[in-house]
C-alpha cells in the first residue's frame, strides 16, 4: 500500500502513530517474526488443549443417554464445523481489506486460510457420517446442516481452484477476494434456503434433536476443543502466512539475512 | 444501446441462440431415457428436472458472455468508456437473460408436457424460470468475469458458480412443486423476485471489478 | 474416567470403531495442516540459501574471468 507513495511522504506517515501501526502490519519481516513469536507459545497450547480435550471426550465423560458412545465425536465434528464457518469469514474479511485498502498481507491471509478451512470442512463431514452411521444408522442423510457444510466445501474449493488458476498471483488474490465476498453475502441465503428446503422435505424417521438438551459435564469438553480448533486455525493461518511471505519475498534483504542467520546455527 | 448492440450481435448467430434450446431438448430427452417412461415417475421428477437443466443452460452459455469481446479487445475499452460500467455489465447479462433464460423460459411449457408435467402448474414455470434465470444470469456474470482471462475458464466457472446457484434451484423447484399440488406459489415467485433485485443490486458491481481484475491480469 | 478397561474403552460398546477412526482420521488431517506450511517454508528457506550460495561463488569466479 505504501510502495505508490513517494519517500518524503513516507517519511511524514511514519510520524504518526496510527499509520505506523499500519505500516507495520503491512510489513512483512515484521509479521512475519511476530507470527514466529505467537506461534511459539500458541503452538504447544494448541496443541496440549487438543489433546487435553479429546482425551477428556473420549475416556472421561459419561456417554449420552440415547446415542450411546458415538456421541464423543461430537468433541470433533461440532468444533471443526463451527471453526471451519468462521474460517470463511475470516477469509472473506481479509480479502475485503486487501482489496480496498490494497493491503498486501490481507491477501496472504485471505490465501492462507481458503485450504485450512476446506480442511476442517471435510473433518466436518467425514467425522459426521461416522457419527451418523452408528446414531441413524446411515452415512449419509441430507439433512439441513450437513448439505449446508457440502456448499460450503464447495465454496472453499472454488477459492483455491481459482487461485490456482491464475498466473498472475496479484489478480489471484484480487479475483479470490471477490469471489469469496460474493460467497459471503451468499453463505446467509444458501443456508436459509437450505433449511427452509429441508424442512419441507424432512423425512419423519430421522428425526435431529435433542442437542439442547446438553448436560454440563459433556459441554466443558466441547467448549475446550471449540476454543482449541480456533486455536488450530490460527496457528494453521500464521504458519501458513508465514511460508508464503518467505516465497512471495524470496529475493528481498530481510529474506536473506534470515537465510544467512538460519544458515548460521 | 449496448444492449440493442449485444442482442442484434446475437441475432447475427442464430445458431448460437439454438445451442442452448437443443441442449434443453436432448438433455430432457435423457431423463425418460435414464429414469424410465413411467409418466408418474417422469411427473414427479419434471419440476426439478427442468431447472437443473436450465440450470446447466445458463451455466454453459454464461462462460461466453464476455469471452469475444475480451479477446477482441472491445472489453477493455468499455472500461474506458464514460459510462458506468455497472450499467454496460447490466446491459452484457440482460441480454444474455434474454437469449438464453427468457427464450428457455418461454419454449418450456412444451418441454413440461413431454415430461408430464401437470398443466396447472405450467405457468408457474414459465415465470419462475424467467424470473429465476435471471438471477442465474447476474450471478453467471460474476463467475464469467473472473475467468474470462483465463485460458481453461470452461470447467472452472461451473465449481465457482454453481453453489451460488443453489437458492434458486430451490426456491424455482418449490415453486413449480407448490403449483403441481395446488397450494399458491406466490411467496417462492416473491422469494425469486427479492432475490433478483438482490442480484440486480450487487452482481454488476462484483462483474464490473472482477472485469477489471481479468483485464489488468 | 468413564471405562472399566482399555478392551472396553477400544469398544464404546459397539461404537468403537466409529468413534476411533473419526479421531484417527481428524489426527491426520490436522497434522497435516500443521506440518505441511511449516514443511514448506524450510524447504523454501533451504532452496534460497543454495541460490544465494550459488550467486556468491559465482561473483567470485566471475570477477576472476572478467
Amino acid at each position: 500500500m505504501f510502495s505508490r507513495i513517494g519517500a518524503a511522504q513516507k517519511g511524514l506517515y511514519n510520524h504518526a502513530v496510527m499509520w505506523s501501526f499500519f505500516h507495520k502490519l503491512g510489513s512483512p519481516p515484521w509479521l512475519y517474526d511476530i507470527a514466529g513469536s505467537i506461534l511459539r507459545w500458541l503452538l504447544p497450547v494448541t496443541i496440549m488443549a487438543l489433546l487435553v480435550g479429546a482425551v477428556w471426550g473420549l475416556l472421561f465423560t459419561s456417554p449420552d443417554f440415547r446415542q450411546g458412545n458415538s456421541y464423543r465425536i461430537i468433541y470433533i465434528h461440532v468444533p471443526s464445523a463451527v471453526v471451519a464457518l468462521a474460517g470463511y469469514y475470516v477469509m472473506a474479511i481479509a480479502g475485503a481489506v486487501s482489496l480496498i485498502w490494497r493491503m498486501k498481507m490481507a491477501d496472504v491471509a485471505m490465501k492462507a486460510a481458503a485450504p485450512i478451512g476446506a480442511a476442517l470442512t471435510f473433518i466436518a463431514l467425514f467425522t459426521g457420517a461416522l457419527w451418523g452411521k452408528p446414531t441413524w444408522g446411515t452415512w449419509w442423510e441430507w439433512d439441513a446442516r450437513i448439505t449446508s457444510m457440502l456448499i460450503l466445501l464447495f465454496l472453499y474449493l472454488g477459492v483455491v481452484a481459482l487461485y490456482e488458476a491464475f498466473d498472475n498471483k496479484e489478480a489471484a488474490g484480487r479475483a479470490c477476494a471477490i469471489l469469496s465476498l460474493v460467497g459471503m453475502v451468499n453463505i446467509p441465503i444458501i443456508y436459509k434456503s437450505v433449511d427452509w428446503w429441508y424442512s419441507l422435505h424432512q423425512p419423519a424417521s430421522i428425526k435431529f434433536s435433542g442437542e439442547s438438551a446438553i448436560d454440563s459435564s459433556m459441554l466443558y469438553p466441547l467448549l475446550l476443543m471449540i476454543g482449541a480448533f480456533y486455536a488450530l486455525f490460527t496457528c494453521c493461518l500464521l504458519m501458513n502466512m508465514r511460508a508464503e511471505l518467505v516465497q512471495r519475498e524470496s529475493r528481498t534483504a530481510w529474506v536473506r539475512k534470515l537465510v544467512k542467520q538460519d544458515g548460521a546455527h | 444501446m449496448l444492449l440493442r448492440r449485444q442482442l442484434s450481435l446475437a441475432i447475427r448467430r442464430p445458431i448460437e441462440i439454438g445451442n442452448p434450446l437443443v441442449f434443453f431438448a436432448i438433455v430432457v430427452a435423457m431423463f425418460p431415457l435414464g429414469i424410465g417412461p413411467a409418466s408418474e415417475q417422469l411427473a414427479m421428477i419434471a419440476p426439478g428436472a427442468i431447472w437443473i437443466i436450465a440450470l446447466l443452460s445458463s451455466l454453459l452459455t454464461s462462460d461466453s458472455v464476455f469471452r469475444s469481446d475480451f479477446d477482441d479487445g472491445s472489453l477493455e475499452q468499455l472500461l474506458l468508456a464514460p459510462q458506468p460500467l455497472y450499467l454496460s455489465v447490466l446491459a452484457y447479462l440482460c441480454a444474455h437473460w434474454i437469449v438464453t433464460g427468457l427464450l428457455l423460459a418461454l419454449v418450456s411449457p412444451v418441454f413440461a408436457l413431454m415430461l408430464n408435467l401437470p398443466a396447472a402448474a405450467v405457468g408457474t414455470l414459465v415465470v419462475s424460470l424467467a424470473l429465476g434465470t435471471a438471477v442465474l444470469s447476474l450471478v453467471g456474470g460474476i463467475g464469467a468475469a473472473l475467468t474470462v482471462g483465463l485460458k481453461r475458464g470452461g470447467m472452472l466457472i461451473s465449481l465457482l458458480i454453481l453453489p451460488l446457484y443453489i437458492p434458486v434451484l430451490i426456491f424455482g423447484t418449490a415453486a413449480v412443486q407448490a403449483a403441481v399440488s395446488g397450494s399458491p406459489a406466490g411467496p417462492f415467485l416473491a422469494l425469486l423476485g427479492a432475490m433478483l433485485s438482490l442480484a440486480i443490486a450487487l452482481g454488476p458491481l462484483a462483474t464490473a471489478a472482477g472485469l477489471r481484475i481479468s483485464i489488468d491480469a | 474416567m468413564y471405562f472399566d478397561s482399555l478392551q472396553a474403552a477400544l469398544s464404546m460398546e459397539g461404537h468403537g470403531s466409529f468413534v476411533w477412526v473419526a479421531y484417527l482420521i481428524t489426527l491426520l488431517i490436522i497434522s497435516a495442516i500443521l506440518l505441511l506450511p511449516a514443511l514448506r517454508r524450510r524447504r523454501l528457506l533451504r532452496r534460497i540459501a543454495t541460490e544465494l550460495a550459488r550467486q556468491e561463488s559465482g561473483y567470485a569466479t566471475g570477477k576472476g574471468a572478467r
